[in-house]
């Protein structure tokens, strides 16, 4: 249950498969667009039952409830084994040359 | 849907358009495909130093060089004996939003608050946004960006999640979408319910803005060597980055020769749904730098400003896993974390640098900062949770969406040229599609312009165009 007043992410339907531009690719018309915002809720609502929001911008906006408080979870990744053999590769020819050395 | 249906709002674009940029096009029409750039581009009445003190009351510009001499001495490595130029970069990553494109955006959003508007949209997954939004922070103004963001499934690119949280960071409202062409659409709509200002990257604003970047790295390199730049890399989008850079060298009085470059996504489609989440480079790919270096005017105003065919005088791609490579360079050999699709430039230099004397100056006019979502780490790892292959070998064997190869050694890494001829024939093509007359002397010469082809090139390619209609297959 999210309150009235609370910080939410909501996702609606912009265009239904059917109602997509025609220079789409098949992939892209099969699916629907979609569209997600943030803003303060107006009344309370459930996650997952429609709710409507007034955005940053004071516009009003209406979709499923996602999420209240929606966070930042994007990082670094996990590690890539290609990256650091590129570090060691690049240190390598720069100290002591290597294959493709013309001097 | 009523009134409000994709393409119905897509019919009021003009419209909408002219009153969200407060600029009238239709003044600049010269009949046929042709029109007067250099009249529209004077339309803002502004000259170069005024824009460059707009651009400083925003923090924006007079970013450093930075002479990349470890990098230079690897290039070395890798030329003939007296070859390998002198690697210098502008840092733009030390604009307050933390790219170049803070000097696309400075201008727009101040003609926006001069001009009265309650607010500025920007459509953009990139950097842009979260320069509008810092330019909108520091005027006072509202600011939507509205991204492409997530497939279908809601998984969302990091590089562009990262830009939604830069931009919300600056107080901006983010609208994002699913992928599709449709987001112009969103756009538009929202376009007409906020009465916002549109500060489009194509608008004469924000290529004026981008001038004072060429116009600076002459000046630095004429102040710290005494002479001018031999060569400038730019790495090739939308086109404005390039065709700004290029103004602004020719304004202050220097005719080194531009290269453009590109990351190669060949072969995939940018509005699949299903391949969005497998390129790791969201721009400097050659997926806009093809289609709006042949047909520029496919931007989000009537005539786009940026038109990179009339500046360039090479273009070279590279592999995904190339740019990456060198953005790593950056850092272990300069103690530089920057980019990465801002270190494609970077790159491309990393090879022409060979065929330029020791003493050529080589400059590479772009920095981007980089960090969660951003950097190669986090763009490399979410690949290979989408499927793609991320391997060791020969950058040749890249095969976009698929497997991304870092190089073995820096010798490895290789420009790939694009004929120039190939792209001027086809911008010809898309400036007359569905043309089935033949265009007249004012018409040719806005061609040759528009393509530096000289008038028997602009001729013959007309003429195949032409007899191709005739064909009665």
């Amino acid at each position: 249950m999210a309150s009235k007043g609370d910080w939410v992410l909501l996702r609606s339907v912009v265009l239904r498969p059917g109602e997509r531009a025609p220079q789409v690719p098949e992939d892209t018309a099969r699916v629907p667009m979609m569209k997600w915002v943030k803003g303060w809720l107006t009344q309370d609502a459930q996650v997952g039952e429609t709710a409507r929001v007034r955005t940053l911008t004071g516009r009003a906006e209406e979709g499923e409830l996602l999420t209240a408080n929606p966070s930042y979870s994007h990082g670094f990744g996990d590690f890539v084994p290609a990256l650091q053999q590129a570090r060691e590769s690049i240190l390598a020819a720069f100290r002591e040359g290597g294959p493709g050395d013309g001097r | 849907m009523g009134a409000d249906s994709y393409l119905q709002v897509m019919a009021r674009r003009g419209d909408i358009m002219k009153s969200a940029v407060g600029l009238d096009y239709s003044r600049f029409e010269r009949g046929g495909c042709a029109f007067d750039y250099e009249a529209m581009m004077a339309a803002c009445g502004m000259g170069l130093d005024e824009v460059a003190q707009v651009l400083r009351g925003f923090g924006v510009g007079d970013t450093p060089l930075a002479e990349l001499k470890n990098v230079t001495a690897l290039a070395r490595r890798y030329a003939a004996p007296g070859f390998g130029a002198r690697i210098l970069v502008k840092d733009e990553a030390c604009n307050p939003s933390g790219s170049f494109k803070a000097r696309r955006a400075a201008l727009s959003v101040h003609m926006a608050k001069k001009l009265g508007y309650p607010g500025v949209i920007t459509a953009t997954s990139g950097n842009y946004g979260a320069a509008v939004a810092s330019c909108c922070a520091k005027a006072g103004l509202r600011c939507i960006v509205v991204q492409e963001c997530y497939d279908s499934r809601g998984v969302g690119q990091p590089e562009i999640v990262e830009k939604a949280r830069k931009c919300e960071a600056f107080g901006a409202e983010v609208v994002q979408l699913s992928v599709g062409p449709e987001l112009f659409y969103v756009f538009l709509r929202l376009l007409e319910e906020t009465g916002y200002f549109n500060a489009s990257l194509y608008t004469p604003y924000a290529v004026l803005g981008v001038e004072t970047l060429g116009q600076e790295l002459v000046a630095q390199c004429r102040a710290r060597f005494g002479k001018d730049p031999d060569l400038v890399v730019a790495t090739n989008a939308g086109g404005g980055n390039l065709t700004g850079t290029a103004r602004g060298m020719e304004k202050a009085g220097c005719g080194a020769p531009l290269a453009a470059a590109s990351v190669d996504l060949r072969g995939l489609h940018m509005a699949s749904d299903g391949q969005f989440n497998r390129k790791s480079f969201t721009t400097g790919h050659t997926g806009f730098g093809m289609p709006f270096t042949t047909w520029p005017d496919r931007s989000d105003v009537p005539r786009s400003a940026a038109r990179p065919l009339r500046y360039m005088d090479r273009y070279v791609t590279l592999s995904q896993g190339e740019v990456f490579y060198v953005t790593e360079m950056l850092a272990v050999l300069e103690g530089m974390e920057r980019g990465p699709a801002g270190n494609t430039s970077l790159a491309a230099a990393f090879c022409l640098a060979r065929e330029l004397p020791e003493d050529a100056l080589l400059v590479v006019q772009e920095t981007e900062y980089t960090g969660a979502g951003k950097h190669q780490n986090a763009q490399l790892s979410f690949a290979r949770r989408s499927g793609v292959e991320v391997s060791v070998g020969d950058p040749a064997g890249e095969e976009p969406g698929k497997r991304i190869v870092l190089p073995e050694h820096p010798g490895q890494i290789r420009a790939r040229d694009v004929d120039l001829g190939r792209l001027r024939a086809s911008l010809i093509r898309n400036a007359l599609a569905g043309r089935k007359d033949r265009p007249g002397e004012a018409e040719i010469a806005f061609l040759m312009e528009e393509t530096r082809a000289d008038a028997g090139f602009v001729r013959k390619t007309i003429d195949d165009m032409l007899e191709g209609h005739h064909e009665p297959q």
